[in-house]
């Protein structure tokens, strides 16, 4: 099996997370709720995976790290609680459900939405930004990378901007937490969201956010916080502010495992090496005939992300294609981007994509690339 | 019943305040352990530090935290 379906999850993972999980079922009560020693297992590996993604992303607080269950949960809040009737935000057409859904809700609810277009390769122009940024924009939500065809947005510019005009600005790192740098004041990121599950290689069931000093949305949910228990009102000091309920625990320690096995290799070693694989396949791609790639394939940096079409074949076709002959895995379809498909052209059809990570093999791209070229050469069923 | 022993205690307004200050004390040799919040202290957080009488300089030495009360002795 050849797994290239890391945009959606990671599948090949150091075997320190899976190990870390299970010794945290065996061994973890709920942290913040005792002092025995199995909560106060809980409670250490939890306070280590903040360390360790505070120092990944140069928080200086780790108590600024707040984690959730997921990436949506994450800008959830994020959007959500930092935006009111009345106030204007300014996003992309490249982004994920996860940003243009929260943002379609509040705008029902009387929030300014101004989404910028982009253009057929998926790229939206910086002037496009120096016109819709100004002063009184509240906020300013993107993803660093598509999850459709990988373009990356030059978030360090973006943030300068924004600190600029006075807006927020929100960065989805889904996909690139892990694979590209991200330092929250260098890149002047107010609200940094990320995926624990993808490029950071942890379990399924983390996510998180990370914020700066002074910036504290709403809460999303309300409840056990392990402090204040005798207070009506949920407390407001971080994290416990925005992580209302049981800590998923388990998840975090894995996470943690995850994240310091990163530490240990280095996120700079590892995406040059999905990116060498992933430049392997494109240039494997762009030479078959029949086939069509979709984005900015040209520029750098790039996610490990490779979107295609293959002439005559619904994306559906293809991808059940590569896994019934070959057991590849990709995903198919509008992959929660519907803006973006519009900007591409795919709004009809959808795009097979490819997402790499740093464990794939040449010969597995190789193999992909083989494959595709069976496809593309007539030999696939027509949808 | 056991009888009652003076302690030097440090509370936190948050459970990751507890957890960096054990860190902190582990790091430093400062001796000690968490405990749950005795009844006859508010705090925020249900978790306290406590630590032997003799401990009560070195613990003072890493005052102010953010997110901690200084140190103070009890009988517990």
């Amino acid at each position: 099996m050849i797994y290239f379906d890391s945009a959606a999850t990671s599948f090949y993972r150091p075997p320190c997370v899976r190990e870390a999980v299970a010794e945290a079922i065996e061994r973890m009560g709920n942290a913040g709720r005792g002092a025995h020693g199995p909560a106060l297992e809980a409670a250490r590996a939890i306070y280590r995976a903040r360390t360790l993604t505070a120092s990944l992303f140069g928080v200086a607080d780790p108590g600024h790290v707040v984690f959730t269950s997921n990436a949506t949960e994450a800008l959830n809040i994020a959007i959500g609680g930092l935006l009111a009737p009345g106030e204007t935000a300014v996003t992309t057409a490249m982004e994920h459900n996860s940003v243009l859904r929260p943002l379609y809700r509040l705008q029902k609810q009387g929030v300014r939405l101004n989404v910028l277009p982009a253009d057929r390769k998926g790229r939206v122009a910086p002037e496009a930004f120096e016109r819709a940024v100004v002063p009184g924009t509240r906020l300013v939500v993107v993803g660093h990378a598509s999850n459709l065809c990988g373009n990356v947005q030059q978030i360090r510019a973006l943030g300068a901007l924004c600190r600029e005009r006075g807006a927020l600005f929100v960065v989805d790192a889904a996909q690139t937490a892990g694979a590209l740098p991200i330092d929250m004041a260098k890149d002047h990121i107010d609200v940094l969201c990320f995926s624990g599950h993808k490029g950071l290689l942890g379990p399924q069931g983390v996510g998180g956010l990370c914020l700066r000093e002074g910036v504290l949305p709403r809460p999303l949910k309300v409840g056990g916080s392990g402090v204040q228990s005798f207070s009506h009102g949920h407390p407001a000091c971080l994290p416990e502010a925005l992580e209302a309920g049981t800590a998923n625990a388990h998840a975090l320690a894995g996470f943690a495992a995850a994240l310091a096995y990163l530490q240990e290799q280095g996120v700079q070693a590892l995406h040059a090496r999905e990116t060498a694989l992933c430049e392997r396949l494109l240039a494997g791609v762009r030479a078959l005939e029949g086939v069509e790639v979709y984005g900015d394939v040209d520029a750098s940096p790039r996610a490990a992300i490779v979107a295609l079409n293959v002439k005559g074949m619904s994306s559906a076709a293809v991808a059940d294609k590569l896994w019934e002959k070959w057991n590849i895995c990709v995903r198919a379809g509008a992959h929660c981007a519907p803006l973006a498909h519009e900007a591409l052209g795919t709004a009809a059809r959808g795009v097979v994509r490819f997402s790499l990570s740093p464990f794939n093999t040449p010969q597995q791209v190789d193999t992909a690339v083989v494959a595709l070229g069976e496809l593309a050469g007539g030999q696939g069923d027509a949808a | 019943m056991r009888p009652e022993q003076m302690r030097v205690l440090v509370t936190f307004e948050t459970t990751t305040a507890a957890m960096a200050f054990e860190a902190l004390c582990a790091a430093k040799g400062v001796p000690g352990r968490l405990i749950p919040l005795p009844e006859q202290i508010s705090a925020g957080c249900g978790l306290a530090f406590s630590a032997p009488p003799e401990a009560m300089d070195a613990l003072a030495a890493l005052f102010p935290r953010p997110g901690c009360a200084a140190p103070r002795q009890m009988l517990l």
